[in-house]
């Protein structure tokens, strides 16, 4: 026993030793390659410059906001005179709420297709593959001037919150059919056989095995959508219109809070309502990404027990 | 019956498959339709390379936009592009594991900020800013620091999964042959993700040339070449959103054509984008 521990004693100096060596061959490396070190500090630097800037603007938007954040802001009715934000954040929820109503079943549904069903090399898969990459590419004021054509437009609706929900519906439809498919795909295929072998058709299998277990990662994807909806000014300009009232129907002109502040700037009077806004816009965003980043930790932790 | 309801469903899910099919085809009928028949009459060569925008005396060239973009998305690029990488070096080799969990949400936040916030932002703070310093207010230089930014997350986040896909072995052996940790990362690991890298940039340009609302706020929306970087520009994106409201006939004709323009300036970056990534892919 004794003598164990002695021999540990001397394993762990001259252990010892040889970090104390490693350590000066790696003196003399660095004293030959100054470069090195600059290169080190300017990465370092880099880091802390992408850190400080986020930790700037929301800081900065905070400060100068909340104190703008007057009860008068929150009245039920807009008028040109209080500029409330309230209309615009319950048509921020509604827009949000159509949005997802329209593409969640079919963007699901599209993944399911590709996961699930279609065979290996489908021509009809890579098409998909293509045109989903090519969706989530085109920058939204794009998005804005084809719901402007079709829906606004060809379809008649004028600029009504329908317009812009199915607009919105396709520019998120790859966020969602993207994270279904990894979600899907990450299910084990001991399930699908268990349910099979069970005697459990197709259907039955995706509908009651396989989508449950996959629900935190559609989630993900769909909060970042939500992050998306919430933040788009450019595409829905053109569909949804810029009234600053709840509408009572979706065929009505409606302003989510990102187009109200737009508007605000716009107007240039307003500057202490746009802090207002800004804020109430990042405390959003702060707030679903915060929910995502939960899904996603509940993921990984499925997947950890397994 | 089960059978037939199975098959139903098949049908069903295809078809939410082809919806993607359908939005971009639609997209792009609707978009030529609308704007290519302006870009006929008045002439491609004067659309394209006419220097002055005077939708009053009929005059659309939107050579201007053009190169305002091209000047924004270059000089985001000059900003954006050292920075991201170096910090998805950093990420990638240099962090800590504790400040990993701090940092990598931060970026992905980044990425999160609605773009007019950007754009607030940038009006309240950076244009006052360089207004005080060297006199350019609402310029070049105010919305290429603001794309810079805003294209940060875009290129952290790809160039980083670059950096991780290159084996450890290329890493081990730099340090093996007496290199130091920064020698091994930019000698030996970056050229090796360098494939990825670029598709983060090409990526980030997509960004970038398709940004609005940040542009708006900031770039002060002169309809003329810049002459340098403390002017003021106007970007296609910004064309379109800045008269799209009241304009009417021809005028309108010509922005959708205008974005028209920038769709196909997005299709060859897509492009040029899935070609490098297939290209990273067969190595």
């Amino acid at each position: 026993m004794k003598k164990s521990k002695a021999v540990n004693q001397k394993r762990a100096t001259n252990q010892n030793k040889l970090i104390q060596i490693f350590a000066r061959i790696k003196a003399r490396m660095y004293e030959k390659h100054v470069g090195s070190k600059i290169i080190r500090g300017m990465v370092w630097f880099s880091a802390a410059i992408t850190v400080g800037i986020l930790a700037f603007i929301i800081l900065y938007i905070l400060v100068k906001g909340i104190p703008n954040l007057t009860p008068e802001l929150f009245e039920w009715k807009s008028t040109t005179k209080n500029q409330s934000m309230m209309p615009s954040i319950v048509n921020t929820l509604l827009m949000t709420v159509f949005t997802l109503i329209i593409a969640i079943p079919i963007g699901v549904g599209a993944a399911i297709y590709m996961v699930e069903y279609a065979k290996r090399g489908s021509k009809l898969v890579s098409i998909v593959r293509i045109t989903t990459e090519t969706l989530s590419g085109i920058p939204s004021i794009v998005y804005g001037l084809f719901g402007y054509l079709f829906f606004v437009l060809a379809c008649g609706w004028k600029y009504s919150m329908l317009a812009g929900a199915l607009t919105l519906a396709i520019m998120i439809l790859p966020i969602i059919i993207r994270t279904t498919e990894e979600a899907l795909m990450a299910v084990p295929d001991s399930f699908r056989e268990g349910s099979f072998g069970l005697g459990a058709g197709k259907l039955r299998t995706v509908f009651l095995i396989v989508l449950p277990d996959a629900i935190p990662g559609i989630l993900s994807g769909v909060t970042l959508a939500i992050g998306r909806i919430v933040g788009e000014t450019a595409a829905l300009i053109f569909t949804a219109g810029t009234v600053a009232k709840v509408p009572s129907s979706v065929f009505n002109s409606t302003s989510t809070l990102a187009v109200h502040m737009y508007v605000l700037l716009n107007e240039g009077l307003h500057t202490e309502k746009a802090y207002a806004t800004a804020v109430i816009l990042l405390l959003v965003v702060l707030f679903i990404n915060g929910i995502s980043k939960f899904a996603v930790s509940r993921l990984t932790r499925n997947r950890g027990e397994q | 019956m089960n059978k037939l309801k199975e098959k139903i469903m098949q049908v069903v899910f295809a078809m939410c498959a082809c919806a993607s099919i359908l939005s971009v085809a639609l997209i792009c009928l609707f978009m030529l339709t609308g704007g290519v028949p302006a870009m006929l009459e008045i002439g491609i060569g004067n659309f394209l390379g006419g220097t002055s925008w005077k939708p009053l005396e009929g005059l659309f060239g939107i050579l201007p936009m053009i190169i305002g973009s091209v000047y924004v998305t270059a000089g985001a690029l000059i900003i954006g592009v050292p920075i991201g990488l170096l910090c998805a070096v950093f990420l990638a080799r240099f962090c800590p594991k504790k400040a990993y969990k701090v940092i990598k949400p931060a970026v992905e936040l980044l990425a999160g900020i609605p773009s007019i916030v950007y754009g607030f932002f940038g009006l309240v703070v950076i244009v006052p800013f360089l207004r005080d310093t060297i006199g350019a207010g609402k310029s070049v230089l105010a919305a290429s620091i603001i794309l810079g930014i805003m294209v940060l997350p875009t290129i952290i986040s790809v160039s980083e999964s670059a950096i991780r896909a290159v084996p450890d072995s290329y890493y081990e052996g730099a340090l093996a042959l007496g290199a130091t940790k920064e020698r091994s990362i930019f000698r030996a690991v970056l050229p090796a993700a360098r494939s990825g890298i670029m598709a983060g940039v090409v990526l980030g340009i997509g960004r970038v040339i398709g940004e609005t609302m940040a542009v708006v706020m900031v770039a002060g929306n002169q309809a003329i070449i810049p002459g340098g970087i403390t002017e003021g520009v106007r970007t296609l994106t910004a064309n379109v959103v800045l008269e799209m409201a009241y304009a009417e006939g021809r005028h309108q004709e010509a922005l959708i054509a205008t974005a028209v323009v920038l769709f196909v300036f997005i299709l060859m970056i897509n492009l040029c984008f899935s070609l490098i990534k297939r290209k990273g892919g067969d190595k």
